[in-house]
């Protein structure tokens, strides 16, 4: 199928969103769409898809004209999304979430659900695209990745030729992005386009046939996949982008915070950081790296006073461990959540309160009983200029800002504190290029300062630009803290569980049927066996991202654009 | 400034609060006429030969649903034929006084992500200590008058104190352990009023001894039913909420945990601690309502009885509901609120033949519905979408919780 966009143009009050934009995919081909958050990627998909309708401009289907005014024209037209967000229900089967809208009964409208059509369907067209998933397991017990080939099969089984994938690797550990790729061209073999939405730069160069880049609304150009990462960045954000953070060697200060034996339970009482011991120094970036859900997050939450632990951790001399997350935020931390969504934001505050939310009883802000509004106000407008935070003003809630806007406002709040210890935990997650420049730049003004800088990342690319020391976390022990100039392999090695042989062996098996497993046990039994590795995807357990390259810019994105 | 106004202005048109919230009621005005027909035996045998003679029927109904709202307005606002004009607002205003402050004792929790339903057991319980007090203590009038407001506020904190505890310590839903609350403070009062401390011996009946003379709440203006002191108090409770909710640093907290605990707490705001706070705080508003019933002008005896509570705690609830949880607009809607009540008692004295109270309690849960349903008002009156805040927040479905900030929306928050 060809699929032909002409001139569309889409405009939200005074804001074109699209202004005249052509596309075409031809059939059999991974089409990339690259731009930054709120570029206008995901509203051009959703007119596409029958979720908006342009103001002008028209969809050519094989030559022929084509008016979408629900998902359900795009569908019957050929065209399957699967969003970020994906649509299916929880408690539901596989099989079940699949019919879902289509299912077939015996018996006349009221008649019994046809499960066993249902499933045998699932397997047939799993079987035919190499998409491997098990018609009877639930989608709550499912990793991510595969909930993702759940949505995909769910698009196949409505016979979808072109199919939108909006920032589907935004989601994914480096594994299951791979996979999602062999998948991606395990389709365009099978004649079917895909139509790829990301900003990550690496991943087009990956797997891109062609790629047009979007900015501001408009097509800005078209790329091959052999440009190099800084042609498609500077397209992307309509200047020279470096890639690469500057950073001069600096010898590193006195012992800022000193960690001993710190031993940290998660929500399901096993031991998430075992016996973790290291220390930093003032003027050095340390970067935790390690697959996620090794305890690193366990690791931030102890240290900011979030979960409770054992042993001791000493900030210039005081403890923090027991201390509650106000005392610590008081001795001077800056923090930037790993989740802004769920942990950094207020979404109904405007972008100055949520400025101010660590420190609104403090001077200038307010003191014991009031607040001062100017103060805040005025803060709010000075960082909305300095940290470029898109929006309208200071007054605009943050739940209304585009993702990377978001992660700006947080990133602007760990660091207006002048923090005695900044630690940041995913800080450019689902931020583009030009912002992601502009946080590291502060990131290393921090250690210039001399003062003490904890990164945690599960992007390489992030950690060994960043870093004066990489910590690797693997099952919530430290297996090694190694320079900056440390290979990817090796890296990728440590995070894979120290020892090389081991690493390679557990790949191996792995690899012989990975999803099969994930699949058929995703009961907690699984994990009770090896506790510490537990985590939202317990696809994970045993699977360790080792000789992966994850991209410049990863992101769990949601709300952008 | 003048950009502001016309920002304003052009609000006004799209399916803003302020624009449903009117219309809401303009609606339920409509379907209260339309009940008062129909509860008219002889107007619908008129509509039966509408065909034949339809004036009969449209000039009847015409005049009973004229009758009946103009009955409502001069019990409510104004009667230019009786000899105190203004003594139906007065009516109004003590009626609404004790929703004013129930009103706020369930906006507060409410904007910290707490449901006080549990209003009935904090105004029991505040009511038991307010009465206690008014009949022990013997004290000069302002003074007892204070102790007996004081009583009646930490009785009602320290239920509502309970269940914020209950949630922060133990984790048990407010909601669930608010209604067990409730059901236990209907059987302690009962229970109460029958013992010797409490019973008035010179009566057969569950009634509690009347409070002192000395413990009853000033009269501003007028005779009964007056004006009386706790009116000034519902205005300075309504002052008081607001500037806490959006000046105080205590209220910057709950908001903030209301909105997203998680971010509250990692920012350093304790969540426990607040929720309690903010339960306290309602169960304080919820016992000057006790102090209302017993030592203001509603209640004869000035003393407890079993149906005390009136349903003024769940009342509560739908004003908070009506005024959007911001004090001024709880305030309003127990204005409205007050003038139905004190106006549908009007009504149902004023018509031949009787239009019922009941529809006053109709277009009441008629307005609360249609405040509920936004989307129902915008549909029917073809009001425009709300202008998002933000341009980035543009694609549809792809901006989550997108708090609509609309000219009319902001103006309204500074209120």
């Amino acid at each position: 199928m060809r699929l032909e966009l002409r001139g569309i143009t889409k405009t939200f009050g005074s804001v074109a969103a699209n202004s005249a934009i052509d596309l075409t995919v031809e059939p059999g081909e991974i089409h990339c769409l690259l731009g930054e958050n709120g570029a206008g990627k995901s509203t051009l998909m959703n007119i596409l898809y029958g979720l908006l309708t342009p103001d002008s401009g028209q969809i050519v289907v094989d030559g022929q004209t084509r008016e979408f005014t629900s998902p359900g024209d795009a569908i019957k037209a050929g065209i399957g999304m699967v969003h970020q967000h994906f649509m299916l229900v929880p408690v539901f089967t596989v099989a079940e979430n699949l019919v879902l809208g289509n299912e077939e009964s015996r018996g006349g409208p009221l008649g019994w659900l046809d499960r066993r059509k249902a499933k045998a369907d699932v397997k047939e067209v799993s079987a035919r695209y190499g998409l491997p998933v098990d018609p009877e397991a639930l989608i709550e017990d499912l990793p991510v990745g595969v909930q993702q080939r759940v949505e995909i099969v769910k698009a196949l089984m409505r016979d979808a030729e072109v199919l939108i994938l909006d920032e589907p690797t935004a989601v994914l550990t480096p594994q299951e992005t791979e996979e999602l790729f062999t998948v991606m061209r395990g389709l365009k073999a099978a004649g079917k386009s895909v139509v790829f939405i990301t900003h990550k730069l690496n991943e087009v160069r990956a797997i891109a046939d062609r790629i047009t880049v979007i900015r501001r609304g408009a097509v800005v150009g078209s790329a091959e996949p052999t440009a190099s990462a800084r042609e498609l960045a500077s397209l992307m954000v309509g200047r020279d982008v470096r890639l690469v953070v500057e950073k001069e060697p600096r010898e590193p200060g006195e012992v800022a915070l000193s960690v001993r034996g710190l031993k940290v339970t998660d929500d399901r009482g096993f031991l998430a950081v075992d016996d973790v011991s290291f220390d930093l120094h003032a003027g050095e970036v340390l970067g935790v790296a390690g697959v996620q859900g090794n305890g690193q997050t366990e690791l931030v939450e102890a240290l900011t006073g979030l979960r409770a632990a054992t042993g001791s951790a000493e900030l210039f001399g005081r403890q923090l461990v027991g201390a509650s997350p106000r005392a610590v935020l008081r001795q001077g931390l800056g923090h930037v959540p790993e989740d802004r969504q769920h942990d950094g934001l207020v979404p109904d505050f405007s972008i100055a309160e949520n400025l101010v939310l660590d420190q609104f009883d403090n001077k200038p802000f307010g003191g014991l009983l009031t607040l001062d509004l100017d103060a805040i106000a005025k803060n709010g407008a000075d960082r909305l200029a300095e940290f470029d935070i898109r929006a309208e003003s200071e007054r605009t809630p943050a739940g209304a800002l585009s993702g990377g806007n978001q992660q700006k406002v947080v990133v602007a709040r760990a660091l207006q504190r002048d923090p005695s210890l900044l630690i940041a935990s995913q800080p450019t997650r689902g931020v583009d290029v030009g912002a992601m420049e502009f946080i590291h730049k502060r990131i290393v003004e921090q250690r210039d300062a001399g003062k003490p800088v904890l990164i945690v990342s599960t992007e390489l690319d992030e950690i060994t630009a960043l870093s004066d020391r990489i910590a690797v976390m693997y099952r919530g022990k430290i297996v090694g803290i190694v320079p900056p100039d440390t290979s990817n392999e090796e890296l990728g090695l440590l995070m894979a569980g120290g020892s090389g042989d081991e690493a390679e062996a557990s790949l191996e098996a792995e690899a012989v049927e990975p999803v099969a497993e994930a699949v058929a046990e995703p009961d907690i039994e699984a994990e009770a066996v090896e506790p510490v590795v537990e985590s939202e995807t317990p696809a994970e357990t045993g699977q360790p991202a080792a000789e992966e390259t994850p991209a410049a810019d990863q992101s769990s994105e949601s709300a952008d654009e | 400034m003048s950009d502001r106004l016309k920002r304003i202005l052009a609000g006004i048109g799209s399916a803003n609060t302020v624009t449903v919230t009117v219309l809401a009621f303009v609606l339920s005005v409509v379907i209260g006429g339309v009940l008062m027909i129909l509860s008219d035996q002889h107007l619908l045998s008129q509509w039966g030969y509408f065909f034949q003679h339809p004036t009969d029927a449209l000039s009847g109904s015409w005049d009973k649903v004229a009758n009946g709202y103009t009955a409502m307005f001069h019990g409510a606002v104004y009667d230019p034929h009786a000899k105190q004009a203004l003594r139906p607002i007065e009516n109004t205003v003590v009626d609404a006084t004790p929703l004013v402050f129930a009103g706020l004792a369930v906006a507060l929790p409410f904007r910290a992500g707490l449901f006080n339903i549990g209003g009935q057991s904090q105004l029991i319980i505040g009511a038991v200590c307010a009465t206690w007090v008014g009949f022990t203590v013997s004290a000069p009038m302002p003074l007892h008058v204070l102790l007996v407001v004081i009583a009646g506020m930490i009785g009602g904190a320290l239920v509502g104190g309970l269940t914020g505890l209950l949630k922060a310590r133990f984790g048990a839903h407010e909601v669930i352990s608010s209604i067990m609350l409730n059901n236990i403070a209907l059987g302690v009062l009962a229970w109460l009023i029958k013992t010797k401390a409490f019973h008035d011996p010179n009566r057969q009946d569950a009634i509690s001894k009347p409070v002192k003379d000395t413990a009853l709440l000033p009269a501003i203006h007028g005779s009964s039913p007056e004006l009386n002191f706790s009116t000034v108090l519902a205005i300075l409770a309504v002052l008081l909420v607001w500037w806490v909710m959006s000046r105080s640093t205590l209220g910057f907290r709950l908001r903030a945990l209301g909105s997203n605990p998680d971010a509250a707490r990692t920012a350093g705001i304790s969540v426990s601690r607040n929720q309690v706070y903010a339960m306290l705080l309602a169960g304080a508003l919820m016992g000057l309502v006790a102090v209302t019933q017993i030592s203001g002008t509603l209640s004869a005896s000035h003393a407890m009885t079993t149906t005390l509570d009136n349903g003024i705690g769940f009342t509560g609830i739908t004003v908070a509901l009506l005024g959007r949880g911001k004090p001024v607009g709880v305030a309003l809607a127990a204005l409205l609120f007050g003038a139905l009540d004190a106006g549908g008692v009007a009504m149902e004295a004023a018509t031949t033949p009787t239009v019922p109270h009941d529809v006053v309690t109709v277009v009441q849960a008629v307005i609360v519905v249609f405040v509920a349903a936004p989307k129902l008002v915008q549909e029917i009156f073809r009001l425009r979408d709300v202008r998002r805040g933000d341009i980035k927040g543009s694609g549809t479905g792809a901006a989550p919780s997108v708090a609509p900030a609309t000219a009319v929306d902001s103006a309204a928050e500074a209120v």
